[in-house]
């Protein structure tokens, strides 16, 4: 047996083992990617979907377009407050319940775990469904419980103020799971002797977090924040279902206005929302590579 | 930290903040409509009733799209569990050409967004006749990304010595991956599953778009529309509706927790 036919052996069997994968990749994966970017700048549109070659370049058209676009503008807005606000919340939130459960809940610590994560695999429709009714202005939960203790709650999703934190507060009850699980498994990996270390040197359990634990943790901070805000960044069942982008665009994503052009026939114009949207999320996971790296 | 009770007091309350909103679901789907709108809202039915699933399930058509939902999900778990197996082996364990740019392309598209792809994914599938079909539902999401990456991490942690007495002992190349490695990868499979189940089950932009009649939609496009049409204002229907899609879940998770979690610590990726 030689090296060179169980090599070629090797490739043989690699390429029957690619193949189904690679076609279904490159038509239903790759293909699109290149596709949309290609589309982004013509003027296709629903009565072009037969024949989606015979269309017209507009070179940046749809770019220019977009920017000009005073809703698209609204939504990156809206996009860009949901993820500053939201990621950091989420990750707090989601810290926080780690070092609970890791450092005091030593009994039951799976129930709580299993708890926590249950509404990261639950349908986000579904879920938005639920606080609509939640987040009702008279019969709902959040203002039963507020009035509780005196606080007279807003009509949450029609104010404009108070709709956007709302879908926020929903973000974060239901992806904090998520994050939790891998700072648990981050701070799982911690060895006691750096705690045992910083507690002869007579550290407290804050400086201790903050200057033993905190820093090895960032790698997972930073794929958490990663993760969670490239998420956050396509958010679209909230609005669809709670708001319908509402009140007066409060609410409505760059996903959302990428879905409505596209429900209105500007398949072109569609594309380069995505593609903004896209380039966005690219940038974002680097930048967070690099702040969290160099620090 | 020393164990103390207020830590467990703030773990429990943190478990009811989030079991609260489920609950009220549950608890509102066998309420008349009455009592939904009443201020202050009751926790427990008054008069219990099941009206708002024989709603759902006679006049709405709710078992047609958990149907649409359970094939979708099932053909789509199936497909991913043997095509990312497969390439994850190849990428993991063979030798040969283009390795290393079919895994850099894997891993590039980790993170492409639905939304990029679903203009010109529409634009393709009508014009190969597959809208509003199941083939049209399902073709898109037969291998991902993320099933690959897990099942190549997965495949790296097992012995070359393996294969090495297998090819020894005359078996064919395709023969080792079926016979004496892929029995080995059941724990990542069963991780691959569930969350490939979970994800197709949940999944809503995709089917939103190309489900485009009622006898195709899936449980949350369905939901979803249901809440912004004309059902917007039966609360009770909605809320069986989202009971319908939630329990599902639940039960699978509940039941396969561990390989879920398990899953999601090795790989990182949800």
């Amino acid at each position: 047996m030689s090296s060179v036919s169980a090599r070629g052996r090797q490739t043989a069997a690699a390429w029957i083992l690619t193949l189904p994968f690679v076609a279904l990749f490159l038509a239903f994966t790759a293909g699109p990617v290149l596709g949309s970017l290609g589309m982004s700048f013509t003027d296709l549109r629903q009565r072009d979907l037969r024949t989606p070659f015979a269309v017209n370049g507009v070179g940046f058209g749809n770019y220019v377009k977009a920017f000009q676009d005073e809703t698209f503008r609204k939504a990156a807005l809206n996009t860009a407050y949901f993820v500053l606000v939201g990621v950091p919340l989420t990750l707090v939130l989601a810290l926080a319940a780690a070092l609970l459960l890791d450092r005091g809940v030593k009994r039951f610590q799976s129930l709580f775990k299993v708890g926590y994560y249950l509404p990261v695999i639950t349908s986000i429709v579904a879920i938005a469904v639920i606080w609509r009714f939640v987040l009702a202005p008279e019969a709902g939960l959040l203002n039963t419980v507020l009035s509780w203790v005196g606080i007279d709650g807003p009509n949450w999703l029609a104010s404009k103020t108070w709709a956007m934190p709302s879908l926020i507060m929903m973000a974060v009850w239901r992806n904090f799971g998520s994050a939790m699980i891998i700072f648990l498994a981050g701070l799982q990996g911690i060895p006691q002797t750096v705690e045992e270390a910083g507690q002869l040197d007579g550290a407290g359990s804050w400086q201790r977090f903050r200057y033993l634990i905190l820093p090895l943790l960032r790698p997972t901070v930073l794929f958490t924040s990663v993760t969670t805000g490239i998420g956050y960044l396509q958010f679209f069942e909230e609005p669809f279902v709670m708001t319908q982008g509402g009140p007066l665009n409060s609410t409505v994503s760059v996903s959302m206005y990428t879905y409505q052009q596209f429900g209105f026939g500007n398949y072109g114009l569609a594309t380069s929302m995505s593609y903004i949207l896209f380039v966005v999320i690219a940038v974002v996971t680097f930048i967070q590579f690099k702040l969290l790296r160099e620090k | 930290m020393r164990r103390t009770w207020w830590v467990y007091v703030i773990a429990v309350l943190g478990l009811v903040a989030v079991a609260a909103p489920f609950l009220w679901m549950f608890l509102g789907s066998f309420k008349t409509q009455g009592e939904l709108l009443r201020v202050p809202p009751t926790w427990l039915p008054e008069a219990p009733t099941t009206q708002n699933y024989d709603d759902l399930f006679a006049k709405a058509n709710f078992p047609r799209y958990f149907l649409n939902s359970t094939i979708v999900a099932l053909a789509v778990t199936a497909g991913n569990l043997i095509f990312c197996s497969m390439v994850g082996y190849a990428l993991a364990k063979l030798n040969f050409h283009g390795r290393t740019a079919l895994f850099v392309l894997v891993l590039g598209t980790l993170m492409v967004p639905g939304v990029v792809t679903f203009v010109p994914l529409f634009v393709l599938v009508t014009n190969a006749g597959l809208a509003n079909t199941y083939p049209g539902l399902i073709l898109p999401f037969l291998v991902s990304p993320f099933g690959v990456f897990l099942m190549r991490q997965f495949f790296q942690g097992l012995p070359d010595d393996l294969m090495d007495a297998g090819r020894v002992d005359g078996s064919s190349e395709l023969g080792i991956f079926a016979r004496i490695m892929l029995p080995l990868t059941r724990p990542a499979l069963a991780t691959l599953g569930i969350l490939t189940f979970l994800g197709s089950w949940n999944n809503f932009l995709w089917p939103l778009v190309v489900a485009q009649t009622e006898e195709k939609y899936t449980l949350p496009v369905a939901l979803a529309l249901y809440s912004t049409g004309q059902n917007a204002q039966n609360f009770g229907l909605l809320m069986a509706g989202a009971v319908v899609v939630v329990v599902p879940v639940l039960v699978i998770f509940l039941a396969f927790q561990r390989h879920v979690t398990k899953g999601i610590a090795i790989t990182g990726i949800k």
